[in-house]
């Protein structure tokens, strides 16, 4: 990479314009798939399944199709004559559309309405008569391989057990070898609960299918826009040109928007069957129940060390419930994502991973929530088993990570399971975030409390991330490399368009993505729109997750823009009548090295584009196209330091304080940067103290609405104190790696830590998310910690 | 999330309302906030034939201190006792609680007689009414009705309030002299529910109580009036450790909480126990003056 250079063009990087797409956003402006209305258009509800397990016997629609304003019901059977009762996933499985033989979770779709309203389509739901025959239910992933464990995936033929895959990674006999000599091996066994991404807008579909033209355009709550219309091809056999996909705003994603779901497919073919647009849009309490889940990863992991804390070898054994169906969102050849980065931020000599992914009869997904493919858990398992061996030789955690630390010069790193680390400087990002937190006094502060009897805990994170898939050579989606693209066309006047394969949930690339552009050509940010999410516009990408935009998408936006910024040059050493060779050039201006007072704008260039006086064999205008495929992941990384105290008589977790040390690379807008950090961290806050989807021995699902699902707001969330350090990425054409999960993946167990940290002195080595003040405040009175 | 089909009426006065409700017979809602009825109906637990709307009626918002008694008009929302000055100064109780139940949104529509007449046990208005003996003034097809807070809710979401009745007004006698309260509620995150909470109304003559009453929220199927707890308390001092203790065991004696996803049983009663000490605590500073 080039490190970017310092340009005095508004909005170029490092600087930090508002975001543009605001100004609609706080005015209500936004434009939603819900807001889509279309002549004669219809609307779809869902019938689902209150069983976790159950045989089908009837499914009776008669009462339903009587009602008022019903148009039509469709079940699996109707779909199945047009072949479009199963579907593909992105995991290679299969899932139901509309269940056909039985039903596999609670929330499960079987029927679906289409009715002139959506309260007459919702009213029309209690005329939908099932008749079932209940089946034992499997909720436990652990039960899932007993022998006596009902089938859940009887329609997969010749399934005999609830067994998704197997994937290791690493070398299994040189990290028993190193595991069998050492001094110190310190265990953990964690769950890392099954939580939901719940992004402010739910899913939901448009589809509208026009007869004359046999055009299908949806407009659809994609984080992927260009994969979910070739995958809409493969699926419903439409023709993929005749396919149009449309994602507007998109409020929030998080990886939820990521999968193709029942109701979009049922929307479409309804639309096709019935020749009008149809919409469904899902209740909150849908979206929690059915769509994407994330996590559910049961986890054993273990350090092996020397007795002065040189950690040697790490190993884990994972069971991963993936529900009723393996519809997670993973790259195809990674089943258990990139869960081998398990070896974060230190330097091993070996290491070794197993995942067994399982059925169980709760709702399919495992996607990957803020996270780069499972990075999230492998951060977490990493984090706990530094910490506690921390605990166990009593070493103090920062100085143990300092210790273990991959060195600065180690870059590029290749780690013990296969992965190339691009750049790092983790001592750096410590030392600032112990810096901010005042680190020694709070030691000295917590001594002083513990013998008051008061509790309080320190907690680290010093993680390491690996995002931007990225590199095709590896990682595909359903046979789609993950590439990603750019196509900037620039009108005379010096202002133009940047079109986009990547998809914008509210991480702010209509600013960041232009100032690029303003980076790399020198044109005012606000002079370059940024157009994304509608398929027929854009060039093909593979969307936005796993932090891969900037890294994939924002690389093809800086070659692109070089790619003209050299045909300027041509046209301003024509116009200047000097070799391109003879030109400097810098915030938009190209002037003649020794002669400044010879130059040219590149607005007076781009304008020249479109003259008829350009150099022989140019061709006119001024726009072109790249496809990047990444050469390497990117890897972020910082250290997070979490401060709680605990009140002895209600067990409540208070974070006191939070340092965020992250190092992104280049950061093209700091306060975005921040923003992502925010939020992430909030994120992060959630799912270690209080979000949860459990389930009773019947499969009945808690956590179908926000009364039960717990997500912070303002008045809970801590106060985050950001820091920060850059260490470019050598490969990106800027140096930037992305930043959009490090927050989330880097923080929970900061979290968890400090909890530990806190409870530690009354033998607690583990407690598993959620922190709910009850398990605390049980660790307590079960060591006799009275409330005074 | 729709609800069912409904009609709505909005009277603009409580003769009207009164009227119409006996004629939807049953089947008609009366909507103050709405913030109870609304999520209810859209879940469908709920389908009332019709919605009868207070919120057109004027007169009904009074909130004021008159003939010794704090005035809780049926419209008066709980974003109004939290930002009132006389509550802050008189009734801290309602002014810890107002800052608790539900969140901020909610709190702008929500009502303190709504509330009480939902009549749910996790509802934190029922304790503090309790708690403060609130007089419960209601009107139907047969005039007005007077209700006691004490034994006003009958069963889960039953209450004394007839079919045919509107809660025109909360009356709370005026503190005494010498009077302190408070409320404390241990909830996971704002605009839940409390695991557990408790209201407390202490009267000190010097450091000694002479009056006390202890409410419980969300710990029964009812909302629980924890008399023996504050009876234990009469004619001890208020920095008598043991006194406050004792006051908080026989508080989480009798609570009856269930066990879910806010924690077991055993940690709710426990909570009853802390929480009805460290109210005491608080109560008892600020009727010596020691706290606002
Ligand atoms: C997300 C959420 C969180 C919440 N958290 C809490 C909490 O922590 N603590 C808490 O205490 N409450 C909580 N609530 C409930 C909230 O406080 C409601 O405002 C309150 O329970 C009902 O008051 P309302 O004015 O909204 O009544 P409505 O919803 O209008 O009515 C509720 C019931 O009372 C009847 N009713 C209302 N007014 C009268 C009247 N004057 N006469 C006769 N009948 C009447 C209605 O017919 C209906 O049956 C929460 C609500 C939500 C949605």
């Amino acid at each position: 990479m080039s490190a970017p250079t310092v340009s005095t063009v508004d909005g170029a990087i490092g600087q930090s314009p508002k975001r543009v797409e605001d100004d609609r956003f706080i005015r209500g402006k936004g434009n939603y798939v819900d807001d889509v209305q279309l002549p004669g258009m219809l609307f779809m509800a869902i019938y689902r399944s209150p069983f976790a397990h159950a045989t089908i016997n009837s499914i009776d629609t008669s009462r339903a199709e009587a009602m008022p304003g019903v148009v039509a019901c469709v079940t699996g059977d109707l779909l199945a004559q047009h072949g479009l009762a199963w579907m593909p996933t992105l995991a290679g499985d299969t899932q139901a559309v509309l269940a056909t033989d039985k039903v596999r979770f609670q929330g499960q779709e079987v029927v679906c309405v289409i009715a002139k309203t959506a309260a007459q389509a919702e009213d029309a739901l209690e005329g939908i008569d099932v008749d079932y025959d209940p089946l034992p239910v499997i909720t436990d992933p652990k039960k899932a391989l007993d022998a006596d464990a009902p089938i859940i995936r009887s329609d997969l033929e010749g399934k005999t057990d609830n067994h998704i895959f197997t994937w290791e990674s690493g070398d299994a006999d040189a990290t028993d070898r190193v595991f069998a000599d050492a001094d110190i091996v310190v265990k953990l066994d964690t769950l890392y609960p099954r939580i939901h991404p719940a992004p402010m807008e739910t899913c939901g579909a448009v589809a509208d299918y026009n007869k004359a033209t046999g055009k299908m355009t949806i407009y659809l709550t994609s984080q992927a826009p260009h994969a979910h219309r070739t995958l809409f091809a493969l699926v419903a056999g439409l023709p993929e040109q005749k396919i149009r996909i449309i994602s507007p705003d998109v409020g929030g994603g998080f990886g939820n928007k990521v999968p193709i779901y029942p109701g979009y497919v049922v929307a479409t073919a309804a639309s096709l069957l019935i020749g009008k647009p149809v919409k469904w849009i899902e209740s909150r309490t849908e979206n929690l129940m059915s769509t994407g889940f994330a996590r559910d990863y049961h986890m054993e992991g273990e350090i092996a060390a020397t007795k002065d804390g040189k950690m040697l070898a790490v190993r884990a054994n994972v069971l991963a419930d993936h529900g009723a169906f393996n519809a997670q969102a993973q790259p195809s050849k990674w089943p258990a994502g990139f869960f081998n980065i398990a070896t974060g931020s230190y330097d091993f000599q070996a290491a070794h991973c197993k995942v067994d992914g399982v059925y169980t009869n709760k709702a399919p997904g495992g996607i990957a929530y803020r996270c780069s493919f499972r990075v999230t858990e492998a951060a977490y398992l990493i984090e706990r088993l530094v910490e506690n061996l921390a605990l166990q030789t009593g070493i103090d955690a920062a100085e143990l990570r300092r210790k273990n630390f991959i060195q600065p010069d180690q870059f590029p790193y290749k780690s013990p399971m296969g992965w190339e680390y691009d750049s790092g400087d983790y001592e750096k990002a410590l030392d600032i975030a112990l810096d901010l937190v005042g680190y020694d006094e709070l030691r000295k502060e917590q001594e002083e409390k513990r013998a008051k009897g008061e509790i309080m805990g320190i907690g680290f994170s010093s993680f390491t991330e690996i995002v931007g898939a990225g590199m095709s050579k590896i990682c595909d989606i359903a046979g789609l490399a993950m590439i990603d693209s750019a196509e900037l066309r620039i009108h005379p006047t010096g202002k133009g368009v940047l079109k986009l394969g990547v998809q914008s949930q509210g991480q702010g690339h209509e600013t960041t993505f232009a100032q690029i552009v303003a980076n790399e050509l020198g044109i005012p940010y606000t002079d370059i729109a940024v157009e994304h999410g509608d398929t027929d516009h854009t060039p093909y990408g593979l969307g936005t997750y796993a932090s891969r935009s900037t890294p994939t998408g924002g690389a093809a936006t800086a070659i692109v823009a070089r790619k003209l910024r050299e045909k300027a040059r041509q046209i301003a050493a024509h116009l200047l009548e000097c070799a391109p060779d003879d030109l400097e050039f810098d915030s938009g201006t190209f002037s003649v090295k020794g002669s400044p007072e010879k130059s040219k704008t590149i607005q007076e260039c781009i304008f020249g584009a479109y003259q008829s006086d350009l150099p022989d064999d140019m061709e006119k205008g001024f726009e072109d196209v790249t496809y990047y495929d990444a050469p390497e992941m990117t890897y972020p990384f910082g250290t997070y330091i979490c401060v709680v105290d605990v009140d002895k008589g209600t067990g409540q977790v208070k974070v006191r304080k939070f340092v965020a040390v992250d190092d992104c690379g280049t950061r093209i807008n700091p306060m975005i940067v921040d923003g992502q950090i925010h939020g992430g961290l909030t994120q992060g806050f959630g799912t270690a103290m209080m979000e949860l989807i459990s389930f009773d021995e019947d499969g009945n699902c808690f956590g179908g609405n926000f009364m039960d699902y717990l997500i912070p707001t303002a008045v809970e969330s801590p106060d985050w104190t950001l820091g920060e350090c850059t260490t470019p990425s050598p490969h990106h054409p800027f140096g930037a790696k992305g930043v959009g999960e490090s927050p989330t993946v880097g923080s929970p167990q900061a979290f968890v830590n400090a909890v530990v940290d806190a409870l530690h002195p009354y033998g607690i080595t583990n407690i598993d998310m959620p922190l709910s003040s009850h398990k605390v405040w049980k660790v307590l009175r079960d060591n006799g910690v009275s409330d005074e | 999330m729709l609800p069912s089909t409904f009609d709505y009426v909005a009277p603009t006065s409580l003769d009207e309302a009164v009227q119409a409700l006996a004629a939807g017979a049953g089947d008609a809602k009366i909507m103050a906030g709405g913030q109870s009825l609304l999520p209810m109906m859209k879940l469908r637990l709920a389908s009332p034939g019709m919605i009868i709307d207070l919120n057109g009626i004027a007169g009904l918002d009074t909130l004021e201190e008159s003939d010794g008694m704090l005035r809780i008009g049926a419209l008066v929302r709980h974003a109004d006792l939290e930002n009132s000055d006389l509550v802050r100064d008189r009734y801290p109780i309602i002014h810890d609680a107002a800052q608790h139940v539900a969140d901020p949104l909610i709190r702008n529509r929500g009502t303190f007689c709504g509330s009480l007449a939902h009549g749910d046990p996790a509802g934190d208005w029922a304790t503090v009414a309790t708690t403060l003996g609130a007089e419960l003034h209601a009107v139907g097809p047969n005039g007005a009705v007077v209700h006691s807070a004490h034994d006003f809710q009958t069963s889960m979401f039953e209450t004394q309030l007839g079919m045919d009745q509107i809660l025109v007004e909360a009356r709370i006698p005026a503190p005494k002299a010498g009077q302190g309260s408070a409320y404390l509620k241990i909830e996971r995150k704002v605009g839940d529910y409390a695991a557990a909470a408790v209201g407390v109304m202490i009267v000190l003559d010097g450091t000694t109580v002479t009056e006390a009453s202890i409410g419980l929220t969300n710990v029964g199927p009812l909302t629980i009036n924890a008399t023996d707890a504050a009876a234990s308390l009469v004619g001890k001092s208020i920095d008598d450790a043991a006194a406050l203790e004792e006051a908080g065991r026989l508080a989480a004696e009798i609570s009856e909480p269930s066990s879910d996803l806010r924690g077991p049983e055993e940690y709710k009663r426990d909570l009853v126990r802390v929480l009805t000490k460290r109210a005491l605590r608080t109560a008892g500073a600020r009727a010596q003056g020691k706290e606002a």
